[in-house]
């Protein structure tokens, strides 16, 4: 219990920081914690997939990109945001699904290849599509939404925007994995044959994962894209999704808030340690490294460790002992 | 009385070779069935065929006189066919609760159902009733993967009845358990086999538990039946003495 309620006020205190953040930092800050938000979006996302459910994706930034087209192509054209950003998590969530075919049938690492290609395939669709993507110059000046009349167009006002959106998914997500549906997704990762033989029917919570997830990473591109107002394909090549899939790894794969964290490292971090300048890319490399080698399961996996340390262990021994 | 389950010539090929053979056998209701056989005599791929695991070469399954031969298994499972492994399969990470909650949540409702309705989906009891039959309550919120083997191998066999199955199939339930735990989950099964009228096929090699728990034996031998009956009627069998001690 006593963790439960340290977790409780680390919740508070962050969110009180969230709420506080556009007053303490420029313009650019902003942007950056903007970033931060819309990027934990894709890595709940991704986490519900392959924290959760245990199926490994390399294709969550080609659903962040496919999410971020749908907004600016529609809504450089005139379409109302909200109708856009639907159609885009709708979409996201349909191809996904497609997407968890192959899971069906390969695991580990080859389904990473298998996401990796459809990752690829996709970055190509955005860069040589020309007559639908605009190609490497990209769609321009993607405007950013009213609000029941209030514009969303300042820094400020398009952070809350985007951090009550992140709310609303972590609350569904929250919802989601504390349902029967979270247990199953936990039941498919750790032994999906005795989950089948339990009346799971692993082959539709597989595909469900996959496409909550590509919907997840939908959504987040339709935020993302009036945040830079600007959409091209660069940010949407197999960096992303392997930026995505550290979030997740390092914050603590099926951990609620591992995204959380995972985006602070690899969105927040990069940006504080610009005063190193030339060598900021390489000590972050060394910090991720050494949190991996020291804690494979994350951040939160560490928490985990310190919180609840050697009595648990200790237990399992005796009881082990005690049984011959 | 009526036949839970008819298996007729039931077999399997891997390649050349043929692990079971034409088996045909029948259940009826609220009879445990024993199916005993040296190593290698087909007992787990004849499990495996009635389940789905495995996809049978040629014959029939029947449950309740309809035809579920091929059936996935979680479909065959929802229809109240239930199973053990041979090797313990419980989920480590969840507590024993949820693993019990798990092994009832997907017969009830429907997907939506089971995303915006209760948490528990309504099986908070009835795991409570299992984890009081089985003497598991004290360990409800351990995480499953805490438990000693012999704990494990009760949460084990108390998730297969969570779903109150028509019919249970046991690999091996006796396996590498303790002899004090081992008398408590005879008694635990005999006790569900009176109280629900529940069918039970139970593989094992520890012959007392078999001959303790069984109304009828069936004997396997390279694929094939090579005598059934009672348990005296069994050990007595010269055929059976043979496939055992060898030539």
């Amino acid at each position: 219990m006593r963790s439960g309620r340290s977790v409780l006020a680390a919740a508070v205190l962050a969110a009180v920081f969230l709420l506080a953040a556009p007053f303490l930092f420029r313009p650019y800050g902003i942007f950056i914690l903007t970033m931060w938000a819309v990027m934990t979006i894709a890595a709940i996302g991704l986490n519900l997939t392959l924290g959760y459910a245990g199926q490994i994706s390399l294709a969550q930034a080609a659903f962040v990109g496919i999410g971020a087209y749908i907004t600016a192509w529609l809504t450089t054209r005139g379409w109302p945001f909200w109708t856009t950003y639907l159609l885009a998590g709708v979409v996201c969530f349909a191809i996904g699904w497609l997407l968890g075919y192959p899971a069906l049938r390969v695991q580990h690492h080859y389904l990473a290849f298998v996401t990796l290609a459809f990752n690829t395939l996709l970055y190509l669709v955005f860069r040589n599509e020309e007559w639908l993507t605009g190609g490497i110059y990209g769609i321009n000046n993607v405007p950013r939404p009213d609000v029941l009349g209030w514009s969303m167009s300042r820094p400020r006002e398009f952070y809350y925007f985007c951090l009550a959106h992140l709310a609303l998914v972590s609350l569904a997500a929250w919802w989601l994995i504390r349902s029967p549906w979270g247990r199953a997704f936990v039941a498919v990762r750790e032994n999906p044959v005795r989950a089948l033989s339990l009346g799971v029917d692993t082959r539709r919570y597989t595909l469900m994962a996959f496409a909550l997830g590509a919907g997840l990473g939908g959504i987040s591109g339709a935020l993302y894209a009036p945040l830079v107002q600007f959409v091209d394909p660069t940010p949407f090549s197999l960096g992303l999704s392997l930026n995505l899939l550290l979030m997740v790894v390092v914050g603590g794969s099926g951990y609620f808030f591992g995204p959380f964290l995972g985006a602070i490292v690899a969105v927040l971090l990069p940006e504080w340690l610009r005063f190193t300048q030339g060598f900021y890319l390489m000590g972050y490399a060394v910090l991720v490294i050494v949190l991996m080698v020291f804690c494979p399961a994350g951040l939160l996996g560490l928490v985990d460790r310190l919180l609840k340390p050697a009595p648990a262990k200790a237990d399992v021994a005796i009881q082990r002992e005690a049984t011959p | 009385m009526s036949a839970v389950l008819a298996v007729r010539d039931l077999s399997k090929r891997f390649g050349g070779i043929v692990a079971v053979d034409g088996v045909s056998f029948e259940v009826n209701e609220g009879e445990i069935l024993g199916i005993i056989g040296p190593n290698g005599s087909g007992k787990s791929t004849l499990f495996n065929c009635i389940l789905g695991q495995l996809k049978p070469t040629a014959g029939d399954v029947h449950l309740d006189g309809r035809s579920v031969t091929g059936m996935r298994a979680c479909d065959l499972n929802r229809l109240g066919v239930s199973r053990t492994f041979q090797l313990l399969q419980v989920f480590p990470q969840l507590t024993v609760r949820e693993n019990l909650i798990l092994a009832g949540q997907e017969h009830k409702g429907t997907m939506l159902s089971r995303l915006i309705g209760r948490r528990d989906a309504g099986l908070s009891a009835p795991a409570e009733r299992m984890l009081d039959f089985f003497r598991l309550g004290h360990l409800a919120d351990e995480p499953a993967g805490g438990l000693s083997y012999g704990q494990q191998k009760l949460l084990d066999a108390a998730m297969a009845f969570m779903a109150g199955p028509r019919l249970t199939l046991l690999d091996e339930p006796a396996g590498g358990v303790n002899l004090t735990m081992l008398a408590s989950l005879r008694d635990r099964l005999a006790a569900i086999n009176v109280e629900q009228r529940a069918t039970f096929v139970v593989i094992e090699h520890n012959m007392e538990f078999v001959m303790a728990l069984c109304h009828r034996i069936l004997v396997l031998a390279e694929g094939r039946i090579i005598a059934q009956g009672d348990p005296a009627e069994v050990r007595r069998d010269p055929k059976v003495i043979e496939a055992y001690l060898g030539h």
